[in-house]
């Protein structure tokens, strides 16, 4: 009887630690893969980003995307615009923030403008494509709850809930890979009426300095409106050595010319 | 056309030393070239002899440029030209045609280019570096090239300073006697003189600092030579004359950046021996983004602009408001459309404006652009002689 009321005893502490836990482990593994890829300072990538419509007529973009790292704030990036060539020259300049809005402006070459924008439009679409501007700005922990939902062989399943409410999402369910330094495999994206909006898939991961995991193709799926966005990134250069030098607006004005 | 030589000599001179270093195979080549077919028509009829209503007309932008030293050096060349009804709009320059080194925290250009100051959308009064090409476009947007040395300094704290040498001035294009928006005499730009004796040679500065914290953009500049708009005054016997004088403009540009508001204020003074005046445009801007879930922005626009100079303003906008609305679809054709109306707060008139744009494939894009001057007072100094250019233009991009 005394054992069978430890063994009870002991099957509840468990899982009330699992019940507490969830919400840590989801934090702990966020936070793992988040060290796991500090440290790579700068890079500078070639990106083609081709869209799909659900006629499955496709035209491109091309752009180059600059970042610096950030140790204690969220990293700053810059992208350039190369095609279509109407919009040549066309460059953003992001400084995100753990907490709080994002910094962001914009370079119009035609009138060699810079202009300040809001950051406050994220859940809308990133030149035309299925990607929010929230899914491709620096992904800060900070920015997400967590609740860890399962583990199948090397790969662990979070659900994370955007902290901001201007966010397009009421919650992602991120596959982890943490065999792979707990690099990403698939996101799914859930509506502000939580169905299931679009999903995420990375493919084609290389490793650059035998510590950092790029996928070099991301493809978008949305399956509300069957559109695709397909990111195939080339050239990663990660020897660039750039600094804040390179971030700032009148670096803005160089880039984009 | 003596400077524009020695340009051409300089960026030889620069690229035969490009080619004597041994970064050479770094080089980037990059050209581009946008060819536009245009057609504008100003539905009433002529105000003044001679003028025409329809405008068909052909635009070609060539660009080229050459990076090395990973990009932080470059030559950069932008041409310009346009063939046109009106002979005083078919015309050519040279937009920008500058070398540019950069290194750490300083940024060095040398040559003809453009500069662009300020946050409002309705009037650009702090900008001055570059003279207007007046006859390309009625917003005033389009520049002609202007020669300088341009030092930029960049601190973390402090934000950046900018230091300009402009050594030579150009004139304002102005419409020739076929054309629209023109006075009843028609202006021969080379006949506007300078008040300085050394004409379109005085050696003019500007400086400029821009820093931002938090949610605040903010820029303070000062220019100090011969001014971009010209003087109109009238003698006894009612003959305009015209000149561009020596001015000091000081100029202030501030932005706030809250959530989905932008807050603009753009104030300018400038004092010339013949003129003192104060200038503001004021307003905010605000997004409703993504309102169908689909990418639709509607943004909404006011502005104040005031300028103390009353009808003798050239723009014409001493006391009156800007309501506007610009609507982006995010599609995969980047379609926009910025509607808008300008209304004189002391009188009856008014312009409307409306400019649409969107791509067809991947290397053409249409343009649409309609400005409709409405109930124009007779006493507008300025405006009352283009009460009868109301106009629609439509343009077809080409980009190779």
């Amino acid at each position: 009887m005394k054992k069978l009321i430890l063994v009870g005893i002991a099957l509840l502490s468990i899982t009330t630690i699992t019940a507490q836990s969830a919400e840590e482990r989801g934090l702990q593994i966020a936070n793992e893969a988040d060290k796991a890829d500090q440290g790579f300072n700068s890079s500078i990538v070639n990106l083609k980003m081709t869209l799909k419509n659900k006629n499955g007529q496709t035209s491109e973009r091309l752009l180059i995307t600059r970042t610096l790292e950030q140790s204690d704030d969220g990293d700053k990036s810059m992208i350039v615009f190369n095609s279509p060539k109407d919009v040549k020259g066309t460059s953003t300049l992001t400084f995100t923030h753990k907490i709080g809005s994002d910094d962001q402006w914009l370079f119009l070459p035609s009138i060699k403008r810079v202009k300040r924008i809001s950051s406050n439009n994220k859940s809308g679409p990133f030149v035309g494509s299925e990607f929010a501007y929230e899914d491709l700005s620096s992904q800060e922990v900070e920015k997400y709850a967590y609740k860890f939902l399962e583990e199948k062989g090397n790969l662990l399943v979070v659900e994370q809930d955007p902290v901001d409410p201007k966010s397009g999402y009421t919650r992602r369910i991120v596959t982890y890979n943490k065999d792979k330094a707990y690099r990403l495999e698939k996101v799914e994206f859930y509506d502000r009426k939580n169905s299931l909006l679009k999903t995420l898939t990375y493919s084609d991961y290389k490793l650059y300095k035998g510590k950092f995991w790029r996928a070099l193709t991301m493809n978008m799926v949305n399956h509300q409106s069957n559109k695709e966005t397909q990111l195939k990134f080339t050239d990663y250069n990660f020897e660039s050595e750039l600094s804040e030098d390179d971030f700032t607006q009148v670096a803005l004005k160089r880039a984009g010319k | 056309m003596k400077i524009k030589s020695s340009f051409l000599l300089l960026i030889s001179f620069f690229q035969f030393w490009i080619y004597a270093q041994e970064e050479v195979k770094k080089v980037t080549h990059d050209f581009e070239l946008e060819l536009e077919g245009e057609y504008r028509y100003f539905y009433k009829d002529a105000l003044f002899e001679g003028q025409k209503d329809h405008f068909p007309s052909l635009g070609i932008t060539p660009e080229y440029s050459l990076e090395w030293n990973k990009g932080y050096e470059s030559i950069n060349f932008k041409g310009f030209f346009r063939l046109d009804v009106d002979d005083e709009r078919t015309h050519w320059d040279i937009r920008e045609l500058y070398y540019q080194k950069a290194k750490n925290n300083w940024e060095f250009s040398l040559g003809l280019k453009k500069v662009y100051w300020g946050v409002t959308e309705s009037n650009h009064i702090v900008d001055i570096i570059n003279q207007t090409d007046a006859v390309e476009t009625f917003d005033g947007e389009e520049k002609l090239g202007q020669p300088m040395a341009q030092f930029t300094w960049i601190t973390e704290k402090y934000g950046s300073f900018d230091f300009f040498y402009l050594p030579y001035h150009r004139k304002r294009t102005f419409s020739g006697r076929k054309g629209r928006l023109r006075f009843p005499v028609v202006i021969d730009k080379d006949d506007l003189a300078y008040e300085s004796s050394a004409e379109e040679w005085r050696q003019d500065v500007a400086f400029r600092w821009k820093h931002y914290f938090s949610i605040f953009d903010i820029g303070l500049s000062h220019f100090y030579g011969t001014g971009r708009e010209p003087l109109f005054t009238f003698d006894t016997a009612g003959n305009i004359n015209a000149f561009y004088p020596v001015i000091n403009q000081t100029g202030l540009d501030l932005q706030i950046t809250h959530n989905a508001f932008l807050w603009k204020l753009e104030s300018i003074y400038r004092h010339a021996d013949t003129q003192d005046f104060f200038a503001l445009v004021a307003g905010l801007e605000y997004t409703f983004s993504n309102i169908d879930g689909n990418g639709l922005d509607i943004g909404v626009l006011g502005e104040y602009l005031y300028d103390e100079r009353d009808e003798l303003a050239i723009n014409a906008l001493q006391n009156d408001v800007f309501f506007g609305s610009r609507i982006a679809f995010n599609d995969t054709k980047d379609t926009s459309i910025l509607i808008g109306g300008i209304a004189d707060l002391e009188s009856s008139s008014k312009i409307f404006s409306l400019e649409a744009s969107r791509r067809f494939g991947n290397t053409w894009t249409a343009e649409i652009e309609a400005r409709v001057f409405s109930k124009i007072d007779t006493n507008e100094f300025i405006l009352s002689n283009f009460s009868e250019d109301s106009f629609l233009r439509i343009s077809i991009s080409k980009y190779f």
